[in-house]
């Protein structure tokens, strides 16, 4: 297991268009992504389910990378956290 | 006449007839069916159908409205794809053994109602995604196809709210400005009016009989006028004929190069003083940026900005900008801006006192953290630092050293910066302007701040309205100094610009340009008609 924890700098949180390009590359991804928001849990391969989250700017965010290529998988989600949010 | 109180979403003045947009009228019916499996595939053969759609409508909105403009409806086709909105609609079909478009419906509503509730502008206004996609589905079941605007005549589209995929589908040229009931700063329509040029308001509490009556809208003051009398007319046609002017303006020089008639080429750049600016810059067409100033980002708190904060912005603005120059100029504070955190002790003469690169070289601390975060920002686009204020050569050989401290430090630490980014130097004080000839060799570019220069040259205080009879803009002095500092650049091979207020001065645009000026950097309003003057330039 991978994980990495991460505090939103984006003034409008984690909105669509990034949101939507991210889920399009974990898709495509062996491992089991989870995105930590305090207790409430969503799918990073699953637009809807992380949007329902509703991470705003300052909130800390967890990202759990279970299976496959774990240490990749999670290095570029990490890598696409910092640059778009 | 009745006037209409809203908020504004996009400023510009349109007057027309209302055309009230009403969705296509459809009902959706639960209808019990024999065959669930056979409506899933139903189900799932329109899915695929409207993703396509979307990608055709793409295509089509691309050359349109730009990259902005249909990056939402990619969105959508990945909203269309997601596995619980996928399984919801399915589930419902399967359990209760009713229609496709009852069940899309049915989820639609239940996910729109999920983002309603969230405590967040942002996502809130998502909920009208979720109707979006979910209504094209159920008419794709129902194959319906979208009736859109009709008539010859370009309208004022008045609606409750309009979907992404609405406003995109509608004849641009048929379209004078956008006004609903709900919807949000964030939304999609709100973008569109952004790159289309046309005011947009939302909150406005319209009724159904002002379909097809001649109305204002006032896109600055968030108003929309209903059946306006005469004078009011009057009023708002010469304020619309002022902004045709522009906006025709606007079409005859955008995307033009801003060259004189014998080929020489003028660098127009914009100054801005945050990343808010950035719209009007796209707008505008200025080819960069010739002066970003950094201050924002330490007014803001009320604590010094953090290396990620500084790094986040100038990414931003690098990004934003997609390989146009970015000339940053780092912290300019004391004189007239002052920071409480900073502390600075009381001056009696703060423009000749303790400020700007003054300030950094004394507390590198502060210096250090802009510049690791610069240099960092630097692998997102084409920057470029200032530094202000600069007197000596002694000035600038400390803030190399530091500067080669600094990407020491970063990779030491293993982060990735740019090595080779252009640095120059502000040439605002007497000193530098005389000593140019020596600085050249030190640096990449100059960058004329006049209104420094002009009050330090002519000993005139700027915030002293007592000496305005004495105050020359086009003293000779002036225009001399500015000429020299361009020649020395160019004998080093290196460029020279001017960021100051005379750069903006329609009236010297042909002597600057004669001069040799490399560069002119001025508000973003400036752009568009300076670039008129040099196009018309022998």
């Amino acid at each position: 297991m991978e994980s990495f924890k991460y505090t939103i700098k984006d003034e409008l949180g984690l909105h669509a268009r990034p949101a939507g390009m991210l889920v399009k590359e974990a898709a495509k991804m062996d491992s089991k992504i989870t995105l930590k928001k305090g207790d409430a849990e969503g799918d990073l391969k699953k637009i809807f389910s992380i949007m329902k989250l509703c991470v705003k700017q300052h909130d800390e965010v967890e990202v759990i990378v279970e299976g496959g290529a774990e240490k990749e998988n999670c290095e570029f989600v990490k890598k696409f956290f910092e640059e778009h949010f | 006449m009745k006037i209409i109180l809203g908020k504004s979403i996009f400023k510009g003045i349109a007057i027309g007839k209302i055309a009230i947009y009403k969705k296509d009228d459809y009902v959706v019916k639960r209808e019990h069916v024999n065959d669930p499996e056979e409506e899933i595939k139903r189900f799932e053969a329109a899915k695929d159908k409207a993703i396509d759609d979307l990608s055709k409508l793409r295509d089509k909105a691309f050359k349109e409205v730009g990259e902005d403009g249909v990056a939402i409806l990619e969105i959508h086709q990945i909203m269309l794809e997601d596995e619980d909105y996928n399984d919801s609609i399915k589930n419902i079909i399967t359990n209760e053994s009713v229609n496709a478009e009852y069940a899309v419906a049915t989820t639609g509503d239940n996910f729109a109602e999920m983002f309603s509730a969230m405590d967040d502008d942002y996502m809130k206004a998502r909920a009208l995604d979720v109707k979006d996609i979910s209504e094209r589905l159920v008419k794709v079941l129902l194959g319906h196809t979208d009736s859109g605007i009709t008539g010859d005549d370009p309208v004022i589209v008045v609606a409750d709210d309009l979907g992404p995929s609405e406003t995109v589908q509608m004849d641009r040229d048929k379209v004078l400005s956008f006004v609903t009931r709900y919807g949000s700063k964030n939304s999609h329509t709100a973008i569109l009016a952004r790159t289309m040029n046309i005011p947009a308001l939302i909150d406005i509490d319209y009724t159904e009989d002002m379909d097809g009556v001649l109305a204002i809208v006032d896109g600055a003051e968030g108003k929309l006028i209903v059946e306006p009398d005469a004078e009011t007319i009057l009023t708002y046609r010469e304020k619309l004929n002022e902004e045709l002017k522009s906006r025709d303006m606007l079409k005859e020089l955008k995307n033009k190069e801003t060259v004189t008639k014998s080929g020489r080429k003028i660098n127009l750049y914009a100054n801005i003083g945050g990343i808010k600016d950035l719209a009007s810059v796209l707008q505008n067409d200025a080819e960069g940026i010739g002066l970003f100033r950094s201050e924002f980002l330490y007014l803001a708190g009320s604590d010094y900005p953090t290396e990620d904060e500084q790094f986040q912005a100038y990414k931003t603005v690098a990004q934003n900008m997609a390989g146009k120059k970015v000339i940053i100029r780092t912290l300019d504070i004391g004189a007239d801006k002052q920071i409480d955190y900073f502390n600075l002790d009381h001056e009696d003469n703060p423009a000749m006192g303790f400020r700007a690169i003054r300030i950094c070289l004394e507390r590198p601390e502060i210096f250090k953290t802009q510049l690791r975060a610069l240099y960092r920002a630097g692998m997102h686009g084409n920057l470029a630092i200032m530094y202000p204020m600069i007197t000596s050569l002694e000035e600038v050989r400390k803030i190399k050293e530091i500067a080669a401290n600094v990407k020491e430090e970063l990779r030491e630490q293993g982060i990735p910066f740019k090595e080779d980014m252009e640095e120059g130097i502000m040439i605002e004080t007497p000193a530098a302007a005389i000593i140019s000839d020596l600085l050249a060799k030190e640096v990449d570019f100059f960058s004329i701040g006049t209104n420094d220069l002009t009050q330090y040259t002519l000993a005139i205080d700027r915030q002293n309205e007592k000496l305005d009879p004495f105050y020359n803009a086009h003293h000779t002095a002036i225009l001399r100094m500015i000429k020299m500092v361009v020649d020395n650049a160019h004998k080093e091979g290196k460029w020279a610009g001017i960021c100051g207020e005379l750069g903006a001065d329609t009236t010297l645009t042909e002597e600057f340009v004669k001069m040799g000026v490399d560069e002119l950097s001025v508000s973003p309003s400036f752009v568009l008609p300076i670039r008129k003057i040099v196009r018309n330039m022998d």
